[in-house]
């Protein structure tokens, strides 16, 4: 079983090595800022000890004020995860930064977000919708987002 | 990406969305275009004999010799598209085993089949690729909607993305409820095919 890290621990680690990055943190999960996403990211993947090579999956949730988006991190090598989360706010435009460039199985789960929820992420090789089809009107698990009669 | 060498030898790096873009735009605007004219059922298929015919020829025992001949090699198309697909395969396999009624082969090309099972959620992004396929069947051609999702939409009847009824993209003749059906329900209604089949007449309709 993959035992989850204390969150309050690796907020010590990343605030030791990335001051000012980190915002809260909980017993299973880290509160980061958004624009520090990638430094973060590079952080837990390189660092030694952590190593968080896998990112098992990013989804984003809608708190109408606001979008969270949650990031799954897996250690393959010592059988940890941890969860990260960023808050980004408004309703239209929305961006964050990309981490393809970190683990490339970002590419089709932050092209998910994108197609759902309509955030951008800078940085992105190819952005496009994958599930929906181009064309499709709005982003359909958005809370403001009002389904069509059958 | 794709590097593009410019004649004055500078590198362009062109995005991968901005290559296929035409493409995902035609292709999401067949989708459009489908979502919006597709928004009745269709009415149940009948074998369409032409009215000179209808009327001047009469057939008697050849029909019987037809029919029999179309509702005992029924070939379906391999064709699943969610979990109704597994059933399917199970009923193809040998503990109910489809071959006592003629259907063991199962074409991979839709111009050798006779019947589509639709196995599962019709979706707005599959619905044009099912009409293609209804469309490159040769006549005649038989329809069966298997389950829920793929009658009515099912519990994803009113999703944004799924297509009410697979009615409203081809024409249905056996719709078999079930979510999802059993093999035993699918050959109850492969067997109701076969009766219909044998009610057709290659002089009259229906």
């Amino acid at each position: 079983m993959t035992k989850s890290l204390a969150g309050v621990d690796v907020a010590r680690r990343i605030n030791a090595e990335l001051p000012g990055s980190v915002i809260e943190s909980h017993n299973g999960d880290v509160r980061i800022e958004l624009a520090s996403i990638r430094n973060v990211a590079r952080f837990l993947r390189d660092t030694e000890g952590l190593e968080f090579s896998f990112l098992s999956s990013i989804t984003a949730v809608d708190y109408v004020e606001h979008f969270e988006l949650v990031y799954h991190l897996v250690s393959l090598k010592f059988n940890q995860s941890i969860v990260l989360k960023a808050n980004c706010y408004g309703r239209e435009e929305l961006t964050a930064p990309s981490v393809c460039g970190v683990w490339r199985g970002a590419d089709f789960q932050e092209r998910e977000v994108w197609d759902l929820f309509g955030i951008r992420f800078e940085g992105h090789p190819n952005l496009k919708r994958i599930l929906l089809w181009e064309g499709f009107p709005g982003h359909p698990l958005r809370k403001d987002y009002l389904g069509q009669d059958p | 990406m794709t590097e593009i060498n410019t004649q004055q030898g500078q590198s362009l790096t062109i995005p991968l969305f901005q290559q296929t873009w035409d493409v995902d735009r035609e292709e999401g605007g067949v989708i459009n275009h489908l979502k919006a004219t597709h928004t009745s059922m269709l009415a149940e298929p009948v074998i369409d004999v032409p009215d000179d015919l209808e009327r001047n020829v009469a057939v008697t025992s050849i029909d019987a010799l037809v029919n029999w001949g179309r509702k005992s090699a029924v070939w379906p198309l391999t064709f699943g598209l969610a979990c109704c697909a597994f059933e399917m395969i199970a009923s193809a396999m040998s503990r109910f085993d489809i071959a006592r009624f003629g259907m063991e082969a199962f074409r991979p090309s839709p111009r050798q089949a006779d019947l589509i099972i639709i196995a599962g959620t019709v979706t707005w992004k599959m619905a044009p690729a099912i009409q293609r396929v209804y469309e490159q069947m040769a006549e005649p051609k038989w329809v069966i909607s298997m389950g829920v999702c793929a009658t009515s939409g099912g519990p994803y009847y009113g999703s944004y993305s799924v297509v009410p009824g697979v009615n409203h993209i081809i024409p249905v003749d056996v719709y078999v409820p079930g979510c999802p059906p059993r093999p035993d329900a699918l050959l109850y209604g492969i067997m109701q095919l076969h009766e219909k089949i044998k009610r057709y007449s290659i002089s009259r309709e229906k």
